[in-house]
């Protein structure tokens, strides 16, 4: 059984993790957004955004970190963008997200065309290496999966740990649930839905960035167009997926990389007898699939996709 | 501050509105121009001289608004309804991929005959597509921006699959590219020798008979009901969910004749890049236009313009054609803020 085999090599767990990491930032960002009632399709472009300015800033010799710095501080901007068209105005979400999308996908293609006029083969950067944590990275197929892999990626489980945290356990996280059950609520007790939900999308939209940087500092070394290729969108079926809670929707991103880990290496044993394409199609035919097997029960934040105005109940 | 609704806005007040969002793109894209060292005024000048500066340009910019039209009034049907189609360039592909299998040869008939039986199952096929997404939503309550989103990427697969597969021409050296469609599946050319083509006539009709619909029959009416208040529409009586079927069969029908007026216009196969997006550009189209179906043409056109004129223009200036994209984006977030002060009054407090 050489299909099931796949599931016993450490190679195999080693590549969904690093899949998944991408996955996780930009899901807890999504996750955050919509917790505060906000839904944000800006996501792919912004991830685009952040593959982009983190790609840049080390190309121009910036350090690694500062790289993943500026691709928040990138997405956080368009979230700013997103932020002040949704929150305040009440514009539709679903057009403007659709149009921070593109506007984000086409300003990065614009200024990768500025920085690099004549480049045919994107030049490549020295990206994250992995950190193997001593004594846990010997642990057989756990410990090179979990515990050898680059900075990045443990950043990315300590932002989930850091979402659950906040959310749960912090006036803030309070603040930031209530705005997308019951906002009125939040505006009786003397803080602004608005202040609230900016503060959300804009962190949210950092965290996708730094997903969207994780591919071209971590994963690919260079940057090239379409890179994102509907990642965000996944991401966007992962939350849903999640029930909106910060460790399923983990266990969904895991769950969902070690599937499009297995489907890269299914395709080499079946060598060609199955189209390739089949292949790749599954990760989308997945997410609409959790979608319809969750949408049932999933319990939405009461008030996401409503625009809230003060003094309205 | 507050948002404070006021009466419907004249003509003339639409119309400022309406140019003070493209005025704002223009500002934004002039700062990008800036940016890539060249002058605004001069790079725009290049923009409306390749646009329609000649016969040859004012050809090109049609041509290219033919399928953005199609893609546009599928979006403002659906978005009408608030049914949010972001699927239009699968159902764009659904259209194409019916007009390659009927149209190589299949079914050995003159065009008068041929030509409207690929156009109604290529209707079909993308109407097929969007029902799937529409019946998740109402029976299962998914979510149909990610649904329509996510099929856009299995769609591309899809064909990409057929044309390394039983599509494949086998004179094709190899190319993952269809057979050409036999002369009687192929739309005649407008003027001898130019590229704009009868799809384009299509396009205009199907904008004129969209409008009779949206505007005198009583699906139009419902349609409206439901994208205004689906609650209130169920009180009232409206069967929304089958109100939201027959939006999704008109929206994903009218996206693939996008599909089918492309093959059968202008490339005459089908390769992977047949639509180089036109399926989200049809959303911008399609909120330029306030979602009017006769707007839908005006913006479609107005689109195309800056695409095929910022072609023509990245060529002699050196600006990256890029900037078509930004310009349509930022059109299209320019275009929602003024669509909402044409309704709510902003009060600072």
């Amino acid at each position: 059984m050489e299909a099931l085999d796949i599931l016993l090599t450490a190679s195999f767990w080693v590549a969904a993790v690093r899949i998944a990491s991408p996955l996780i930032f930009a899901t807890m960002g999504e996750l955050i957004c919509e917790r505060a009632g906000v839904l944000n399709l800006g996501i792919e472009g912004i991830m685009t955004a952040g593959a982009f300015a983190g790609w840049l800033t080390v190309y121009a010799g910036g350090d690694l970190w500062t790289g993943v710095a500026v691709a928040a501080a990138v997405g956080a901007l368009f979230g700013l963008l997103h932020g002040a068209l949704t929150v305040p105005l009440g514009l539709s979400q679903h057009v403007v997200g659709i149009g921070i999308t593109l506007l984000a996908t086409s300003l990065t293609y614009f200024t990768y065309r500025i920085v690099l006029p004549e480049v045919t083969s994107p030049p490549k950067i020295a990206p994250f290496q992995p950190l193997p944590i001593p004594v846990l990275s010997e642990i057989p197929l756990v410990g090179p999966a979990l515990f050898n892999q680059t900075p990045l990626t443990y950043f990315a489980f300590l932002t989930v740990a850091l979402t659950a945290w906040a959310l749960y356990r912090t006036p803030l996280g309070l603040a930031v649930r209530a705005a997308g059950e019951n906002p009125s609520a939040v505006e009786a007790q003397g803080i602004s839905v608005t202040a609230v939900r900016m503060g959300a999308v804009m962190a949210g939209s950092a965290l996708m960035a730094v997903g969207g940087a994780f591919l071209t500092m971590s994963a690919f070394n260079s940057f090239f167009f379409e890179m994102i290729n509907g990642r965000g969108w996944v991401c966007i079926a992962l939350v849903v997926f999640g029930s909106w809670r910060p460790g399923k929707a983990l266990v969904g991103a895991i769950l969902f990389a070690a599937f499009d880990a297995y489907q890269v290496r299914l395709q080499q044993i079946t060598g060609g007898v199955v189209p390739y394409q089949i292949f790749l199609m599954m990760p989308y035919v997945l997410s609409i699939l959790a979608l319809v097997l969750v949408a049932r029960r999933a319990t939405y934040p009461k008030a996401l996709m409503i625009p809230y105005q003060k003094g309205e109940r | 501050m507050r948002l404070e609704a006021k009466p419907a806005p004249s003509l003339a007040g639409t119309f400022a509105y309406s140019a003070g969002a493209v005025l704002a793109t223009l500002l934004v894209s002039s700062l990008l121009v800036l940016a890539a060292g060249a002058s605004p005024l001069s790079v725009f000048a290049l923009v409306a001289k390749g646009a329609a500066g000649s016969q040859f340009a004012l050809m090109e910019t049609l041509s290219r608004a033919t399928p953005l039209i199609f893609t546009g009034l599928a979006v403002a049907v659906a978005f009408r309804a608030r049914l949010w189609n972001i699927g239009a360039e699968a159902q764009l592909y659904a259209g194409a991929v019916v007009t390659v299998v009927l149209g190589t040869g299949a079914l050995p008939l003159p065009a008068p005959i041929l030509i409207p039986i690929i156009m109604v199952a290529s209707m079909a096929a993308g109407a097929a597509l969007l029902l799937g997404p529409a019946l998740l939503k109402t029976r299962f309550g998914v979510d149909e921006v990610v649904t329509t989103l996510l099929l856009n990427f299995i769609m591309l697969l899809f064909v990409s699959m057929l044309l390394e597969g039983v599509l494949k021409d086998p004179m094709g050296l190899g190319w993952p590219q269809s057979q050409r469609v036999i002369a009687e599946a192929q739309l005649p050319r407008l003027i001898q020798g130019k590229r704009l083509h009868l799809g384009f006539v299509i396009a205009i009709a199907s904008a004129a008979v969209v409008w009779v619909i949206m505007k005198k029959t009583t699906l139009g009416y419902e349609m409206r009901a439901v994208g205004h208040n689906a609650e209130a529409a169920r009180f009232a009586g409206i069967p929304v969910n089958v109100v939201l079927m027959k939006t999704a069969l008109l929206s994903g029908g009218i996206a693939a004749l996008a599909g089918f007026s492309e093959v059968a216009g202008l490339k005459g196969n089908l390769t992977l890049d047949l639509s180089p997006g036109f399926g989200y550009t049809g959303i911008v189209v399609a909120m330029l236009a306030l979602l009017n179906p006769i707007g839908v043409v005006a913006s479609a056109i107005f689109v195309a313009a800056i695409f095929v004129g910022a072609d023509a223009m990245s060529r002699s200036a050196g600006v990256p054609s890029y900037i078509a994209e930004v310009m349509v984006a930022t059109a299209l977030l320019t275009m929602v803020v003024a669509i909402m002060l044409m309704r709510f009054k902003v009060r600072w407090r």
